[in-house]
């Protein structure tokens, strides 16, 4: 069964919201060029947006450019003027009007060097040439080349800048045309060319403001190969603030204008002046310290009593000396005065055992004996003659005659030689000889007998 | 790079390098570990380097040259510049 297509009504928001909608999906549509005829051109007095209408030979189109984009046109839209846009297409809900939102305008002519500039810079985008690291800027370059017109305001610039900046900073200008025909080759050329003399260690490259035609050498190729091909560092400088250049891309820095590529290459007198001098405090500070330290730790050690009081070692030593020397002194005086003695002793000694001495002392030893024995023999003498006589005397006394006088007589046996003492060495009978003291007599015995008392 | 420099070499030291020395020297000077006779080597070599960077600094005077071709041979001249012209 067929069944008839619901009937949809859509409401005029649907509508024109759908059509947006598509609008807004269609890539196509997000970033076209557009080429035509301004015509109903107007500004808004107060919000500085522009409305107007894009024709050509067969149609029109609305268009609107904000201010927001306006703002950076080099040139005032009039009617009449053929112009190159870029934009997008969209609906303006509040009157379901299809209007052509301007983002860019050139005039057109140029508009195919835009559309140029914009392939070019998209094509060494892909290549990579401006994601390649930047070389550095040298901070202080023994010399700077600048590639300009020796005509223009911008070699003017530069140098007068860098003669308030860093006057003694030689300049090596290599002059080109800066617009025109042969600018680009000529520019090109003076970049290879400075690379082979390697005098400059930083390069300028740039003009000063103008309009795109004019600035047009700096976006063609052959000007960002040679830039990129640079082994000197290039900064590129070319026309104002608002001039974007293919050559700013690839340099390896940007000045806004010539005067600050000047300023960018080469610091300040007065920042080099001050970073000197805060060397050369610094320097100062530091040795000052590095040797005030020394010097306090050579103080330190001269202070100590060594050196202060270098002899106070000296007299420990020389009392310590004086000390040794005493008992030196006594000790030796002792063993001197003990040697002494005992020479002396020995000398003593030895003099006592002197021959002389001896002689001297045996003589008179031989006296002393002589006079004793004298002595000892006239007492001797004496003695004995007095023993003699007292001897002579007693023996006279005792003599037998002596006592036969008083009256004893001997009696001896018949032999005459052998004594009779007891009655028992004479028997009756027995012949005995009795002496007397005057004579004798021949007796026998008659009777033996003991005596009673006796 | 802390060896002292000799004396002969410094004068023609470009001026970038010889205050980078300057500073190289004052770094190690500055650390304080440096014996004497050598810290006094490099404080030497330090005031002249100041002195160097100094005198170059004094030199005021702008040379501008020009890339010309004469009879097909680059050759420099003097560019003279109208100030007064602005």
């Amino acid at each position: 069964m067929i069944r008839e297509p619901e009937r949809e009504v859509w409401s005029v928001t649907e509508l024109v919201q759908y059509l947006y909608d598509i609008l807004d999906l269609d890539e196509n549509l997000k970033k076209i060029w557009v080429e035509g005829e301004i015509t109903n051109f107007s500004q808004h007095s107060k919000s500085r947006h522009m409305y107007f209408t894009l024709k050509d030979e067969q149609t029109a189109i609305d268009a609107v450019m904000f201010a927001g984009n306006n703002r950076r046109l080099r040139f005032t839209p009039k009617n009449g003027d053929r112009v190159l846009v870029r934009g997008y297409v969209s609906i303006y809900m509040k009157d379901g009007h299809l209007q052509l939102y301007v983002q860019d305008m050139r005039l057109s002519g140029i508009g195919d060097l835009y559309v140029a500039f914009q392939r070019l810079k998209e094509q060494l985008q892909a290549e990579g040439l401006f994601d390649v690291p930047k070389k550095k800027l040298p901070s202080f370059p023994r010399r700077v080349g600048v590639i300009t017109s020796a005509s223009g305001a911008a070699v003017r610039d530069i140098i007068v800048t860098m003669r308030r900046r860093l006057p003694m900073t030689p300049i090596l200008l290599y002059p080109v045309s800066v617009q025109g025909e042969k600018a680009a080759k000529e520019i090109a050329e003076a970049i290879d060319h400075m690379n082979r003399l390697m005098e400059v260690d930083v390069l300028i490259v740039g003009r000063g403001g103008g309009s795109l035609e004019e600035l047009w050498a700096f976006n063609e190729e052959i000007v960002a190969r040679s830039i990129f091909r640079s082994v000197i560092p290039v900064v590129s400088a070319v026309g104002h603030e608002t001039d974007v250049t293919i050559s700013d891309f690839v340099a390896d820095a940007r000045a806004a204008t010539p005067t600050a590529a000047a300023e960018m290459v080469v610091p300040h007198i007065a920042e080099l002046h001050d970073r000197l001098t805060h060397l050369y405090k610094r320097l100062l500070y530091a040795q000052t310290s590095l040797m005030n330290r020394l010097k306090e730790r050579l103080h330190k050690n001269v202070d100590r009593p060594i050196f202060t009081n270098p002899n106070a070692r000296l007299y420990q030593y020389a009392q310590h000396v004086d000390s040794l020397e005493i008992r030196l002194q006594n000790a030796m005086g002792k063993l001197i005065e003990k040697k002494d003695r005992q020479l002396e002793q020995r000398v003593y000694r030895l003099t006592a055992f002197h021959p002389q001495r001896r002689v001297e002392k045996e003589a008179e030893r031989l006296e002393l004996l002589k006079r004793d024995a004298n002595w000892h023999l006239r007492n001797l003498l004496k003695d004995k003659a007095k023993q003699y006589q007292h001897l002579l005397a007693k023996l006279d006394s005792l003599s037998p005659l002596k006592v036969m006088l008083r009256g004893y007589s001997l009696v001896y046996r018949h032999d005459g030689k052998t004594l009779v003492k007891s009655y028992r060495q004479a028997a009756p009978g027995d012949l005995i000889h009795v002496r007397l003291a005057e004579g004798q007599l021949k007796c026998q015995v008659w009777k033996s007998e003991e005596t009673e008392n006796e | 790079m802390s060896e002292p420099q000799k004396n002969s070499s410094l004068e023609s030291l470009p001026f970038e390098e010889a205050l980078k020395r300057l500073e190289e020297v004052v770094e190690i000077l500055e650390k304080g570990d440096t014996p004497l006779e050598q810290a006094i080597q490099l404080f030497d070599e330090g005031m002249k380097l100041a002195h160097i960077c100094g005198k170059k600094l004094e030199w005021a005077e702008q040379q501008v040259e020009m890339l010309v071709q004469e009879n097909g041979e680059w050759v420099k001249k003097l560019f003279k510049v109208e100030e007064d012209s602005e």
